[in-house]
């Protein structure tokens, strides 16, 4: 299938791009890598009037180290994260994310911003954004605004951008170096989108838990921050048993729906299983990485 | 609407007027007749319309034959002829990694890139590199046998 006929504009700067958006009166769309837009136009799902182009802005396209934080230029592709090595020493857990991001060739293309706006509630990278408490800086006719991940998300396929808004950079926050942490997905396939997903890290102060942090996906509309798991995780003793009882209240604290995939049933035991799993391997690095 | 572009495809320089929505794929199949690389779904699952831009494998279905200005595009047909086959075409022949040939672009242009970017110790490795790719005749097990051996050529080469 083809796409439907559309204006295109590539802008060299964010303004112009903002301007573009403006003149099309919500007819228009933005275009980073493509990866998911692209088949929704091959398909015509989406027809805008006009495509813009951001590719061809300089400057977005960053990896960036700071005190407490990496931040993420938006264009930046994610083969670009898969292979960078300040990623993989500062952001691990977005290292052990990355190759679970579809398929080489679409890494080779897609990029953060895109995959942030897309919104997917399936989707590697906005789970690690609410995962690592991001905060996505995005540019609009108004000016500039900071969103945290958390409140960025609103729905499946839906973020809070006004319509006239683009995504320029992401601030990531560090876990501090003696924090233990791990990544599990099961997916269908390869490169296929999350039946579930969750990433833990935990810090220890002598043999209990002085703060974790839990985030899950492919269990509701958007990823989702397990607070209720953080907190029953504080405190408690760092030992492998304490796996069970976490597993219990991770899958307690989600309420996934029926899907022409597999069952909600399916997916809360999935979650759980995947739990227990990540809290031992965030156990024993932590472990083994105490300061 | 229709825009000029200028390209470079296989180390020969094109220049076109193209309209935005034409896809990269039908850019190369028809308006250049470079009709090596094949287009399966359109809609970036199957692989079959997998070449390389700046040397990067990418779903020529899933770009805008726009975007392509002042790209670099290596297609199946860039990698060797007949009588010069490269190392990777090479293998997929000795290791009869083709059946009825659909796939074996796509198959071909994503090996280019796995050889480059992963060690490919082990045929998991290589199977989940090639995720991405379908083969309807399913003759995945020769393929990999395929890539298994250039890479295996690839290291002995290597110092």
């Amino acid at each position: 299938m083809k796409p439907a006929a559309f204006d295109y504009v590539a802008p060299c700067d964010l303004k112009s791009a903002i301007d573009a958006l403006a003149a099309a009166g919500g007819d228009g769309k933005v275009m980073a890598g493509g990866q998911s837009l692209m088949p929704l136009l091959n398909f015509r799902m989406a027809r805008p009037s006009l495509i813009v182009d951001l590719m061809h802005i300089p400057g977005l396209c960053f990896i960036e180290s700071r005190e407490n934080a990496v931040v993420i230029g938006a264009l930046t592709r994610h083969a670009d994260l898969e292979f960078s090595d300040l990623i993989a020493a500062r952001l691990p857990v977005m290292a052990a994310a990355m190759p679970h991001v579809a398929h080489l060739a679409i890494r080779n293309r897609g990029t953060i911003g895109g995959s942030l706006s897309h919104a997917d509630p399936a989707a590697e990278l906005p789970m690690l954004a609410v995962f690592y408490g991001a905060t996505i800086r995005v540019e609009g006719p108004a000016g500039r605004r900071e969103i945290p991940a958390e409140e960025f998300f609103v729905s499946a396929l839906g973020n809070c951008l006004e319509s006239e808004e683009i995504v320029f950079e992401i601030d990531f926050p560090v876990l501090t170096t003696h924090t233990g942490w791990a990544f599990e997905e099961v997916a269908r396939r390869f490169g296929d989108f999350a039946l579930g997903c969750i990433a833990v890290s935990l810090e220890l102060t002598d043999d209990s838990i002085s703060d974790a942090r839990v985030a899950v996906m492919g269990v509701a509309d958007t990823p989702l921050r397990l607070q209720e798991a953080e907190e029953a995780l504080r405190g408690a003793r760092s030992v492998p048993e304490t796996a069970m009882k976490f597993a219990e209240v991770v899958r307690a604290s989600v309420s996934p729906a029926d899907d022409i995939h597999v069952s909600a049933d399916y997916r809360r035991n999935l979650i759980g299983a995947l739990a227990e799993r990540a809290f031992k391997t965030a156990l024993a690095r932590a472990a083994g990485a105490k300061p | 609407m229709k825009m000029d572009i200028a390209v470079t495809v296989n180390g020969r320089k094109y220049q076109e007027s193209v309209e935005p929505r034409l896809l990269l794929s039908d850019f190369l199949r028809e308006t250049l007749g470079l009709t090596g690389t094949h287009v399966g779904c359109e809609h970036g699952i199957c692989g079959a319309c997998t070449i390389l831009i700046n040397g990067d494998s990418v779903r020529s279905c899933l770009t805008l034959a726009v975007r392509a200005n002042g790209a670099n595009i290596t297609t199946v047909e860039g990698l060797g002829t007949p009588d010069a086959l490269n190392l990777l075409q090479h293998q997929f022949r000795d290791k009869h990694g083709l059946q009825c040939g659909f796939c074996t672009p796509g198959m071909l242009m994503t090996g280019m890139d796995l050889l480059k970017k992963y060690p490919l110790a082990s045929d998991a490795e290589i199977r989940e590199g090639l995720s991405g790719n379908l083969c309807r005749c399913t003759g995945y097990q020769n393929i990999v046998a395929a890539i298994r051996a250039a890479v295996d050529l690839q290291n002995g080469s290597a110092p």
